[in-house]
């Protein structure tokens, strides 16, 4: 059972600290800048695209998924770290169910990911990309349901979580690959076989694949690999499979 | 009649027995103290009791629900304030102690006047609106302890509430603390190593490697200690100690240049001690046990310090980050 009220309390409280910590803010849209124009801005001179995108328009709805993946799943993984050493204490010990707690913190963690999305969003123009305001508001929920789906794949990683070393562990074999192979460097039709498949099984695929669908609609065999209603479906499986079992992990550790 | 009631409660750690089959009950309306050195399973009592960690054997019934069985309600009845903090540095006093409202589920019409007077009570209802991080290590703990009040608990659980605190923060903690089962009728149960600081209790239990090894009031169990003890120092400690044995009939022991006698009253004993003993007495000194005494006689040594496992390691670590750079 869910109690709203939990949900609540857990968004407001993450809410209110974004809004207070500048350089946290900062901090983390740092990193997609410097993918975005340092990585991509130099790939886009010797990558031929074909096609009617450069390779930054191109490589912008993966920025935006990156943000996306690293905001949400460290905001995931700090339910394990605020167990240890602060407030996620003070929310066990009282009368809420577990699964409230672990959707609060999905919640809560999109809210923040979609903020942060949103601001990189809003860098299109200078990459040379046209949007409508339509489509801006089509990508904030898209973004947020993104979101929620890797912060569910977050918790559940959260709670084999046992030190300070796992956090390098998690870093280097699940969220770089898990970026690499997503579709957003490189389009998935033209990965060699057995990345493509790996791909496949890869829930950010789809939610850049998504973010792509809006962002790239006619960059022919640059864009999109699968249609929006597919992406949305699989985007929508995955919160609902990994909250599940995120939940029961997150149930037998603490 | 006891509102906690534990009944050969054990929780082992693989090989590591944390809680060994202990037993105490807890009257309603009192402050009970869990006494011990670090690592003796205070707080890993405490977590079985507020249900944040299942025994491996044995019951633990708190407010008449079992805490394995039924955690939800025990997690009404209580309020709980651990070890390290577990406020909001970034968040105010009035959001920290509002959304513990939220949580605990008091009524809406209700908060507001909750959490200002839990705030008035501790007598930090003019920084409400501050960050908590701005506030000294003495005011987070009163800060924390209003929360764990906010919910009017039946009973309130403190674990080494005073850890890390300075003497002054410590005597203002505990001049509020105890005021709390009278004031608001909550029974207390708290754990800590300080000996000193178990002297506000009406019942203790002492603790050592798992195992409850003395229970009583700190009067009683000081009381079983025999009585006061006398030292003295003396031109010659070999012709003092015959002099005691025959004149007085009781029996002293040298301990380093000193001599010392357990009696019952040790002022009144002192008068005639000095008649006997006549100019060889150099100068004496008459102790009254102190629970740190109890324990030393329990156990024959000091407060032992566990050796902290990583995780330990890392928490330490962490407590002397937060204090370096709290603004406290």
């Amino acid at each position: 059972m869910i109690e709203l009220r939990v949900v609540y309390v857990i968004s407001a409280r993450e809410f209110k600290k974004f809004l207070r910590e500048k350089s946290r803010l900062f901090s983390s849209l740092a990193r997609p800048l410097i993918w975005l124009f340092l990585v991509g801005g130099g790939l886009s001179r010797i990558v031929p695209t074909g096609g009617n995108i450069t390779y930054l328009q191109f490589f912008f709805p993966g920025i935006i998924g990156m943000t996306i993946l690293f905001t949400s799943i460290f905001s995931a993984i700090s339910i394990i770290w605020d167990k240890e050493f602060g407030y996620m204490k003070e929310i066990l010990v009282a009368p809420v169910s577990r699964t409230s707690v672990v959707v609060g913190k999905a919640v809560s963690g999109s809210i923040v990911s979609t903020i942060q999305a949103t601001i990189v969003l809003m860098l299109f123009p200078l990459v040379g990309l046209k949007l409508s305001l339509l489509s801006v508001l089509l990508i904030i929920p898209l973004s947020f349901a993104i979101s929620f789906s890797i912060a569910s794949i977050g918790i559940l990683i959260a709670t084999f979580y046992e030190s300070f070393e796992s956090f390098s562990i998690i870093m280097n074999f699940i969220v770089m690959p898990m970026f690499f192979l997503s579709g957003a460097m490189y389009p998935l039709r033209k990965l060699p076989e057995i990345f493509k498949l790996i791909a496949h099984f890869n829930p950010l695929t789809y939610g850049i694949d998504a973010l792509k669908n809006v962002i790239i609609k006619e960059a022919g065999e640059m864009g999109a690999d699968f249609s929006l209603p597919l992406d949305l479906t699989i985007i929508f499986l995955v919160s609902l499979v990994f909250i599940f079992l995120g939940t029961k992990a997150f149930n037998r550790r603490v | 009649m006891s509102i906690i009631h534990v009944d050969s409660l054990s929780k082992h750690f693989n090989s590591i027995k944390a809680v060994d089959n202990v037993n105490f009950d807890v009257r309603e309306g009192t402050i009970f103290g869990f006494l011990g050195p670090n690592g003796a399973g205070k707080t890993t009592t405490i977590s079985i009791l507020c249900t944040l960690l299942k025994p491996t054997s044995g019951t633990a019934i708190v407010d008449g629900y079992n805490c394995v069985t039924q955690p939800a309600k025990v997690r009404r009845s209580i309020g709980v304030v651990f070890q390290d903090t577990t406020l909001d540095k970034d968040l105010t006093a009035y959001e920290n102690l509002l959304y513990h409202a939220i949580l605990y589920n008091v009524e809406k019409s209700e908060r507001q006047k909750l959490v200002d007077d839990a705030l008035m009570f501790i007598g930090l209802y003019e920084r409400k609106n501050d960050l908590v991080k701005r506030f000294s290590g003495g005011m987070k703990r009163r800060l924390e302890v209003a929360r764990a009040m906010v919910h009017q608990p039946k009973i309130l659980f403190l674990d080494e509430p005073t850890l890390g605190l300075d003497p002054q923060s410590r005597n203002n903690l505990w001049e509020f603390i105890t005021r709390l089962p009278e004031e608001k009728g909550v029974t207390i149960f708290m754990t800590t190593h300080y000996m000193d600081e178990a002297e506000v209790c009406d019942e203790i239990a002492i603790i050592d490697r798992g195992k409850i090894i003395a229970r009583g009031s700190p009067e009683e169990l000081k009381k079983s200690v025999g009585g006061d003890v006398i030292y003295l120092k003396t031109t010659n400690n070999l012709k003092a100690l015959s002099i005691i044995r025959e004149e007085m009939s009781l029996t002293g022991k040298i301990k380093g240049d000193e001599l010392f006698i357990t009696v019952t009253r040790g002022d009144a004993c002192l008068p005639e001690l000095i008649r006997h003993l006549g100019d060889i007495v150099k100068s004496v000194r008459v102790q009254r046990p102190t629970l740190n005494d109890v324990f030393l006689n329990l156990t024959g040594k000091e407060i032992r310090e566990e050796t902290p496992d990583s995780m330990d390691e890392i928490k330490e670590s962490v407590r002397a980050y937060r204090r370096r750079f709290d603004r406290t």
